[in-house]
């Protein structure tokens, strides 16, 4: 006969004794060896965030020296030379270095924290991933510091980019770095897939998903299906380049159109890839900060299905100047502007959220309203530029440039440093300042706006884009200074974000578990949450976990001197079988510095295909060598 | 008075800072064509529709969160997990209400848009026929007549006769470019190995800017195409003048250039038709005098600009294909001469 205080004391030792061997198990590995055979998720996930925004912070430079070239007519800052690999250096690494893994990465983050597990479902995979992101990154900013950056834009057109007009290595380095940052941006997506489906705490059927993990689920089936489309196109490119097949030569039979085609098909689901995700994220805020239920969840999801679908099916809006027939055209015309029906539908959701709630108006939402005002406005531009007739007159001109610039900065990057600010909390341990938040909002508000509207007019003006400089009879000089200037309020507003983290990090109020009080599992765990994640594995009875009365119940008897995760059924997560994670290892590390080493010497000879074969297979040998069967790592306590 | 006002509330309104829109070419806004102007009234039923629907977007989000914020001070922070089924139900119907209103303005604006296209492309009849050859980075330009000796070869600048449709055929000779004179029509590319067609029909006659608007590589920036819309009857004239050759140079000085642009690098490349230069990699030069740019917009022709383009052509244009012309000062000012009479 216990009593119930007993209970609750023994209770308490037995979670102790948990969290101790937890932590035993799922300790960091250590020194240098460690650091790079690390596979945990949430330190990788890390990792990836810094470099994403490391290199958005690169990109952000790169965009800045643009500007200032714009800044007058006739400027002499730099040559068409330098200007050309600044803007193909600023779109290859916005798109490929910054926002399609800084949206993974949150992903890798938060998804296992949301459904209620330990890790992500291939621990090694991730890791490789994250390595193979960096090194085609560290491969792109080696050959422009080297004055060998690519110059033909991040679409890289043939035939401009063949070896005939684009000789040297640069466009080589271009094409490597995206498959390179592709082959990464694949593994995550497999990942992220895997783990959302069979990963789930038991009870959490997708109905009642938190809409990030359906946003990051969708956004991870279109990287499944778009990915491949560029990266083959980019090794044909290499190939018409290396060994001289003629995939994109007219004169030999080939055509140039066809690379339009390949990259559009990726290039255009690419922006949905980015900024679903995002919409992820101002779900979850508006939730929050409105302190109820979403309006419309089933609607929300099948938006973002939709959006998926359709995504692929609008690439030709790229190429109403090349000339397609007319009947063609008009199907891509209407999928274009149709696309606004889903991403309406959520736009109203949230409104209609907001109208019902108990709003309180922290940082976070502030951006998700800026984001409302940005995204609209770019959504409307988008329906304009999917118009045949006004396309031809805007198509490549800066009326496109502020268009995806509405659409990506407020409809990916606003809701992502809302994130961050909402976030920072379970990732850094400490709150951000909530003044500095607010003028942080403010100048990135005003200077993105000054930056990006005055450029519609000057599209219509007739201002093309990729344009090194323009004569000052040309009359776009006034709308220039004022974009140039507005950089400088928009990159203050990006700075004052940066003060508040570091300050944050090294002296702000730490964090509870639930600053915010919100819904979702994550903010159950401490801020930031152990390296295991969760101590007894938590069951979900609804949406909205933390606002139902706390977590439901919790899965027992795990053998806590394994990394084991409990995988669940893919609709209902209902449990079966518990699966151990590898521990840390060195070979994805090595891997991916085979692979890296392949594409390097791919550079200069077809002969690197089969020396890429060799290494990765000795790599992916270590990787998959077969262990002994588990030995427990603790003796047994007394 | 008033249009002053509403001037300045205009530029109030798109940003545009004091003023400053008063002496902009305006672009694809300043329609010289009935193409350009059909395109220009879709550009404003669009800008209209997403300045009504942008504003309802704003006023809606702005009184949810009048509301929102409202709710929070009378009701404080508790979370609401299970809202009011009825109170759920009438909300959803306004998102659905607001979906189809949507729906209704989108189609709305595809059948314009499908229309407009439809009429964009009817292909009229045009008795006139010019050929355009992208090159980078200039605009060879070709007007067939009925015999083989009227064609006429011309570079970067386009006469269009007002009110006559002309056939305007594109071709690439290297990378893709795109053909774009914002004031008469859209864009089309030129594609090597693709031949296309784009009608031009000049309303208005005036002078305007045409430009590639695809990246074509180092100077993409200055390839600019000059069109000079005049009355039928001037551009016959014109077209006349340019079927015949090269004056004869008159004074020694010109006579002594002619020699050194034939036997020199410039007939390497430029042909000039009536003298013994009769290349054609650049641009053709045959009444070169008479045209308002050098260098496809690079700079205007004048005889000092004409100088320094000569002797440095890749500090004008970094990248250009023309190489520097090394000549002894004096046979650099006899070439400037005979140029000077290409008129």
């Amino acid at each position: 006969m216990t009593t119930a205080s007993e209970r609750t004391q023994n209770d308490a030792r037995e979670d102790a004794r948990l969290r101790d061997e937890l932590a035993f198990t799922w300790q960091l590995a250590r020194g240098l060896r460690g650091w790079f055979s690390e596979t945990n998720s949430q330190v990788i996930a890390r990792r990836m965030l810094v470099t994403a925004f490391v290199f958005f912070a690169l990109g952000g430079v790169e965009a800045l020296l643009m500007r200032l070239q714009l800044m007058q007519p006739a400027n002499h800052l730099m040559g068409p030379d330098r200007y050309d690999q600044l803007f193909t250096t600023h779109g290859t690494t916005m798109m490929f270095l910054f926002a399609v893994p800084v949206m993974q990465a949150a992903g890798i983050y938060l998804v296992p924290l949301m459904i209620g597990t330990r890790s992500v479902a291939f621990p090694r995979l991730n890791a490789y991933a994250y390595y193979t992101y960096l090194f085609g990154g560290l491969l792109l900013y080696v050959s422009l510091f080297t004055n060998t950056g690519p110059d033909t834009g991040w679409f890289s057109y043939t035939p401009l980019s063949n070896s005939q007009f684009a000789p040297g290595k640069r466009v080589d380095v271009w094409s490597q770095v995206v498959t390179f940052t592709e082959l990464s941006a694949l593994a995550t997506a497999t990942n992220l897939i895997v783990t959302i489906l069979k990963l789930r705490a038991p009870g959490m059927a997708l109905s009642r998903m938190p809409l990030f993990v359906w946003a990051e689920l969708v956004t991870s089936f279109m990287v499944v299906f778009a990915m491949p489309a560029v990266m083959l196109a980019s090794m044909y490119l290499a190939m018409d380049r290396l060994v001289g097949t003629h995939f994109f030569n007219s004169a030999a039979g080939g055509d140039p159109l066809l690379w339009q085609h390949l990259f559009w098909f990726f290039g255009h689901p690419e922006v949905y890839i980015i900024f679903l995700p995002a919409l992820g994220m101002v779900s979850s805020i508006v939730v929050t900060f409105s302190r109820r239920a979403i309006v419309g969840y089933l609607p929300m999801v099948l938006s973002l299905v939709t959006t998926a679908f359709m995504g692929f099916g609008l690439w030709v809006h790229h190429m109403f100047a090349t000339g397609l027939p007319q009947i063609g055209q008009s199907f891509f015309t209407a999928a274009s502007m149709m696309i606004a029906i889903p991403s309406g539908v959520q736009i109203f959701c949230w409104i209609a959220t907001l109208w019902r709630g108990k709003i309180e108006l922290r940082t976070p939402l502030l951006y998700v309203l800026g984001f409302v005002a940005i995204f609209v406005l770019g959504g409307l531009s988008g329906v304009m530029v999917a118009s045949v007739p006004l396309d031809l007159q805007v198509h490549d001109t800066y009326f496109v440039v502020a268009h995806l610039h509405y659409v990506l900065i407020g409809g990916a990057v606003f809701p992502l440093l809302g994130g961050v600010h909402y976030w920072f909390p379970k990732l850094g341990g400490r709150l951000l300042d909530e003044r500095l938040g607010r003028v942080s909002f403010a100048l990135a508000f005003v200077g993105f706006n000054l930056v990006f509207f005055p450029m519609h007019l000057l599209g219509l003006h007739g201002m093309p884009r990729r344009v090194y400089t323009y004569r000052a009879d040309a009359g776009f000089g006034t709308l220039n200074l004022v974009a140039t200037l507005g950089v400088f309020v928009l990159g203050a507003g990006l700075l004052v974000i940066l003060v508040n983290v570091l300050r944050s990090l090294a002296r702000g109020p730490v964090a509870s578990n639930d600053p915010w009080r919100s819904a979702t599992l994550e903010w159950s765990l401490s801020s930031p949450p152990p390296a295991y994640g969760y101590v007894h594995l938590p069951c979900v009875t609804g949406r909205y976990p933390l606002w139902e009365g706390g977590i439901a119940g919790v899965v027992r008897d795990m053998d806590p001197r394994q990394r084991q995760v409990l995988v669940t059924s893919a609709l209902d997560a209902a449990p079966d079988h518990v699966y151990p994670l590898p521990g840390p290892s060195l070979w994805p590390f090595l891997a991916a510095l085979a692979s890296g080493v392949t594409i390097v010497i791919l550079l200069f000879t077809p002969w690197a295909v089969p020396i890429g074969t060799v290494l990765g297979t000795i790599c992916l040998c270590g990787w998959f060598w077969p262990r002994a069967p588990h030995e427990p790592l603790l003796a047994e306590q007394p | 008075m008033r249009r002053h006002a509403a001037a300045r509330f205009a530029v109030l309104a798109t940003g545009a800072g004091a003023c400053g829109a008063c002496d902009y070419r305006r672009g694809a806004l300043d329609p010289a064509s009935p193409d350009a102007m059909l395109i220009q009234i879709l550009w404003w039923v669009f800008f209209w529709t997403a300045a009504f629907v942008f504003t309802g977007v704003l006023v809606a989000l702005a009184v949810a969160l009048y509301r929102g914020r409202g709710r929070a001070t009378a009701q404080g922070s508790s979370p609401d997990v299970h809202p009011d089924a009825a109170l759920e139900r009438r909300t959803e119907r306004a998102v659905l209400a607001a979906t189809a209103l949507s729906v209704v303005i989108l189609v709305s604006l595809l059948l314009a848009s499908v229309f407009g296209g439809r009429t964009l492309f009817r292909s009229p009849h045009a008795p006139l026929h010019a050929k355009l050859v992208a090159h980078q980075w200039w605009w060879e330009i070709q007007y067939h007549g009925k015999t083989a000796s009227d064609l006429v070869t011309t570079a970067n600048e386009l006469h269009l006769p007002a009110g006559v449709p002309v056939d305007v055929e594109l071709a690439s000779a290297d990378v893709i470019h795109s053909l774009w004179i914002p004031n008469l029509h859209g864009k089309r590319d030129l594609i090597p190995g693709h031949l296309s067609h784009l009608v031009l029909r000049p309303a208005r006659p005036g002078s305007y800017e045409g430009r590639c608007a695809e990246f074509c590589g180092l100077q993409h920036a200055k390839m600019d195409l000059r069109v000079i819309v005049e009355p039928p009857a001037q551009f016959s004239a014109w077209l006349t003048a340019a079927r015949r050759p090269a004056p004869p140079p008159a004074t020694a000085s010109a006579q002594r250039g002619a020699e050194i642009f034939a036997r020199g690098p410039c007939g390497m490349c430029h042909g000039v038709v009536g003298s013994k230069a009769s290349a054609s990699a650049g641009p053709d030069l045959t009444h070169f005098a008479s045209r308002a740019w050098l260098g496809a917009g690079a700079l205007p022709n004048s005889a000092l600009n004409l100088r320094a383009w000569l002797e440095d052509p890749q500090a004008v244009k970094p990248g250009v294909q023309m190489p520097p012309t090394r000549l002894p000062a004096g046979e650099l000012d006899d070439l400037l001469a005979y140029l000077g009479t290409l008129r």
